[in-house]
């Protein structure tokens, strides 16, 4: 739900039930609706059922890249005398996305649920979960819960009393966006600089201290438990669009819409439902100019676009953007889209780890070009140089950091050019001074 | 068991190397060189420089050549269009940053920032409008500096220090354009390996105090040649510049030393340039030492060497093979008592790399000399020396208690040296002898590995090899005598007459070394 507005009657309802619901977060307040179900089912199957079970519900990865979970954790090997490990990803650090915070926030047992059944069927020694560092609240309500959860045998060497090991570690981040990447926050739980790796070798062949490693995203983990108790026959019910994209999402919609918030909807749900039933609309008196739909991190949609896509992974490829984490910005036509595009690219500057030549160099000089424009002193030619950089940062570096700076730069450009032609033409003031 | 092949093309040069090869290391055996900054064949591969990027037919994206293994029928092009737009990219990342102070940097000539962007560089910059990133000069150790502008985060350095050295001094600070290479509180690059930092970082960025402003790359004269600080026999160059000694650098051997040496090797070979050199040799006559030429001092050592009875030989532990055999067997006619003067020091291992050490015996050719019947009792031949009928010193430094008793000495006493030293008034003979850094020879390190080195100066004065003295002598008098005229028949004379080198020559020997075949009982 939208919380902490009420329930939009267009949104189907699963994770963000207990959204506000303080009686939630208490392990026996989660067991009293419903909870531990799923995991109580999984430790009665075998581990190759569960992941049958997942590979059929159709549930996609929710971290932004929507890897077929089910297929991801068979990936792991098995009987190869290592130990593996489960990591769940709770660094959520995308400009524009908040779903992961408020499922620990509201629903921490239901992170935990999800955790248990991935280790158990994946055989993991431990499963680690890394919060991102600024979120001081999710961190307390996580640690206690995890605390419960070992007082009431949930987790342990004897996980309800199955006789079956499963082990949570909390780990919490240091406030670098770059560790949101997979292998990144791999080297930060090992206590190295959070700088990703060079694929392959892939996590599931040599992640987490180098040993077999699957890492889930909080809400794809969070989804586990649901599918467990109703059915992978009901999760891919929960469809209205691709039936490649199946279940509910949650989507963080902020900006300038009448009510910003977290919405749960079923894959393929218009996007324009979303904006202007659910969020109800522009302010008075603006109209939708962009919207930013998967995170900071993928192409922008001018309001033709968004209009007519579906919110699903295909849906949103096919307008020339991505589902990515689903934190929706949304941009009405007071924005100034080359001041906007502007803090996107300082954000990338600030936050790119330095491994990468095109990336450490790449993303500070993109900043300072967009600077210069918005100073009044942008030149015709730095179309060009910014579109040349952003060729030689496209496809050319470690992790993807790189190419999330200049896809912005790209669809900024090709779709608002006039907007950077009036700095650069004085024919708009400038609203930044340099220094 | 044989390793599995695989081809692969290569700026269409068909290769096989075995499988699991690198496609930069694969590009070698091609003969083709991929650009690039952080990869270096003994330190793991980062693939963060991004320079070695190349374009693999049917792979969607460019992939870093330092990390892809080759695959079965791969066709890789090193300078297609899109391979050499994503090199320039780099370079002109590189740059904008870059001071460009090439005029006073001392990388300058042996740059690869320099060279490759001659090759592929932009002419000139797009960065107009914005002041460079500055940081401050940062003293980093004892002989190291820190030119932080100059920087390119290829990250060797702290690759070096925490694989290889295993002393994680150094490391990445800051994100994004404010990073910088970064040194832990309290601590100080000092590690005894440490210098090998300077010559891994591929730009002036880490520069030697010690190298700091001496030469111009351009103006150095570089020749193989072998550590004399200790028996690891670490390759080394020697450069110098008009005909001084300025710099040495390790040079690649991936059987002893692989890229490194030590700073105690290292930063040893300011006696090669020493001015206090005996430059003619020296005849007594009466109370007095004159200088005369060589023919009239090799017919007196012709007289010495001629007699009989007891002699002693104490020896450098860097004289070169060919001396300490061919001195020896010109004392044939005498039971002779050899010792070479072993230096010792602490050990100082290269952790990440096994079998390398600064080692205990800080000479280089001990074992060389007691393949050729030297020992290192240096206390008894001292004593032997006492009542000797010829004593003689080749090249041996020694102390002052020494010197005394050598003055004390009842016999003959003959020099073969380079500097002058109180003792010589009492010689019979004192013969200009050549440095190690002024001949060519062969050394035999502690695994029994006889290396050359060549010449890397001019001799002093008239000095000439201890070799050349003793070849002259065992051929007798005379212009029709056949002694050895280059260290390499001296070699080959020395084989003639001791077993452990049988066979053996300079040109076998190559640039690497080869091991030598243990016999039993190593002298003659």
């Amino acid at each position: 739900m939208g919380f902490p507005h009420p329930s939009h009657p267009g949104e189907t309802v699963v994770l963000s039930k207990h959204f506000g619901d303080a009686g939630a977060r208490t392990h026996a307040g989660w067991v009293e609706r419903g909870g531990y179900e799923g995991l109580r089912k999984a430790l009665g199957m075998t581990p190759e059922a569960i992941i049958e079970v997942v590979k059929a519900s159709g549930l996609r990865g929710r971290g932004g890249a929507g890897f077929p979970t089910g297929l991801k954790w068979s990936f792991m090997p098995k009987d190869d005398g290592k130990p593996h490990y489960l990591v769940c990803n709770a660094d959520e650090s995308e400009p524009g996305t908040f779903k992961d915070r408020e499922i620990m926030r509201w629903t921490p047992h239901a992170l935990i649920e999800g955790c248990a059944i991935g280790a158990f069927a994946m055989g993991v020694e431990r499963c680690y979960i890394y919060i991102r560092g600024e979120f001081t609240e999710p961190w307390a309500v996580m640690a206690e819960a995890v605390r419960e959860a070992y007082a009431a045998g949930t987790l342990g060497d004897n996980a309800m009393g199955s006789g079956k090991p499963i082990h949570i570690t909390l780990h919490r981040g240091a406030g670098a966006y770059i560790c949101g990447e997979e292998t990144a926050l791999m080297n930060s739980i090992e206590g190295r600089r959070g700088n990703p790796r060079i694929k392959p070798p892939f996590p599931a062949a040599a992640g987490l201290f180098a040993m077999p490693t699957t890492i889930n995203n909080v809400e794809t983990l969070a989804a586990v438990p649901h599918i467990l108790v109703r059915g992978a026959e009901w999760y891919k019910s929960l469809c209205k669009g691709n039936p490649k994209s199946t279940g509910t999402k949650l989507i963080s919609v902020c900006g300038h819409v009448q009510r910003p918030g977290n919405y749960e909807v079923m894959l393929g749900t218009p996007m324009k439902e979303l904006l202007y039933d659910m969020c109800g609309g522009m302010r008075p008196g603006r109209t939708l100019k962009a919207v930013i739909p998967g995170g900071s991190s993928v192409p922008i949609m001018t309001a033709e676009e968004a209009e007519s896509a579906l919110l699903d992974y295909e849906g949103l490829i096919e307008k020339g953007s991505m589902l990515g984490s689903a934190g929706m910005i949304v941009m009405d036509d007071s924005t100034d889209m080359v001041y906007q595009i502007m803090r996107l690219a300082r954000f990338y500057a600030h936050e790119s780890c330095a491994q990468c030549t095109q990336c450490r160099e790449g993303t500070a000089w993109t900043t300072r070009i967009l600077e210069r424009i918005l100073s009044g002193k942008g030149k015709e030619s730095d179309f060009d140089l910014l579109l040349d950089l952003a060729d030689n940062m496209t496809g050319t570096t470690i992790c993807v950091l790189s190419d999330s700076c200049a896809a912005p730069v790209v669809s900024g450009i090709r779709k608002f050019r006039g907007e950077f032609e009036a700095y650069i033409r004085r024919e708009r003031a400038p609203v930044l001074e340099l220094a | 068991m044989t390793q599995e092949l695989v081809t692969v093309t290569i700026e269409g040069a068909q290769v096989q190397v075995p499988k699991g090869t690198t496609i930069i290391e694969a590009a070698k055996q091609a003969g083709i060189l991929v650009p690039h900054y952080c990869y270096h064949p003994s330190l793991p591969a980062p693939a963060v420089c991004r320079m070695c990027l190349v374009e693999v037919e049917k792979a969607p994206k460019l992939l870093p050549a330092c990390v892809t293994a080759v695959a079965e029928g791969q066709v890789v092009h090193v300078s297609s269009e899109r391979a050499k737009k994503a090199r320039t990219g780099v370079l002109e990342f590189l740059l904008i940053n870059h001071p460009l102070d090439c005029p006073i940097c001392d990388q300058s000539g042996e740059c690869e920032l320099q060279d490759y962007t001659f090759q592929e560089g932009r002419a000139a910059t797009r960065y107009r409008d914005y002041p460079k990133r500055y940081n401050p000069v940062e003293d980093f150790g004892p002989d190291i500096l820190y030119v932080t502008n100059r920087c390119i985060l290829c990250t060797r350095c702290v690759r070096f220090m925490d694989d290889v050295a295993k002393s994680a001094v150094l490391n990445v600070s800051e994100r994004g354009d404010r990073a910088f290479i970064g040194i832990a509180e309290e601590q100080l690059l000092d590690h005894p390996w440490s210098g090998n930092v300077v010559d891994l970082c591929p730009v002036g960025s880490l520069i030697s105090k010690d190298f700091l402003h001496k030469a111009r790359a351009w103006e150095l004269d570089k020749t193989a040649s072998i550590c004399t600080g200790c028996s690891q026999g670490c390759n080394i160059t020697i450069e110098t510049r008009d005909d001084a000694v300025v710099r040495l650098k390790p040079r690649p051997n991936m059987d002893v030393n692989r890229h490194f040496m030590c700073d105690t090797g290292r930063l040893d070979y300011r006696w090669m340039n020493r001015g206090d050199r005996i430059e003619a040799p020296l005849l007594r006559q009466g109370t007095k030492a004159v200088a005369t030429d060589w023919d009239t001092a090799l017919d007196r050592l012709g007289q010495l060497t001629g007699g009989s009875g007891r002699a002693v030989i104490l020896a450098s532990g860097r004289a070169s093979v060919e001396s300490l055999g061919l001195v020896r067997a010109m004392l044939d006619g005498f039971d002779v008592t050899a010792a070479v003067r072993v230096p010792t020091g602490p050990e100082a291992p290269l952790a990440g790399i096994p079998n390398l050490a600064l080692r205990s015996e800080r000479a280089p050719n001990v074992h060389g000399a007691e393949r050729l019947g030297y020992t290192r009792d240096w206390a008894g031949a001292l004593n032997a020396a006492g009542t000797a009928d010829l004593v003689v010193v080749l090249d041996a430094s020694l102390d002052a208690e020494e010197e005394q008793r050598l003055q004390e000495v009842k016999g003959a006493l003959v020099v073969l040296g380079t500097v002058v030293a109180d003792f010589h008034h009492r010689a019979e003979l004192v013969l200009p002898v050549t440095t190690m850094a002024e001949e060519n020879g062969v050394y035999v390190n502690r695994d029994g590995r006889a290396q050359r080195y060549m010449q890397a100066r001019n001799q002093a004065g008239m000095a000439r090899p201890s070799w050349w003295i003793a070849g002259e002598v065992l051929a007798g008098p005379g212009p029709d005598a056949d002694a050895p005229a280059t260290a390499a028949q001296a070699f080959e004379d020395v084989g003639r007459r001791y077993p452990a080198f049988a066979d053996l020559s300079h040109q076998s020997l190559g640039w690497v070394g080869q091991t030598l075949r243990e016999t039993a009982g190593t002298a003659r």
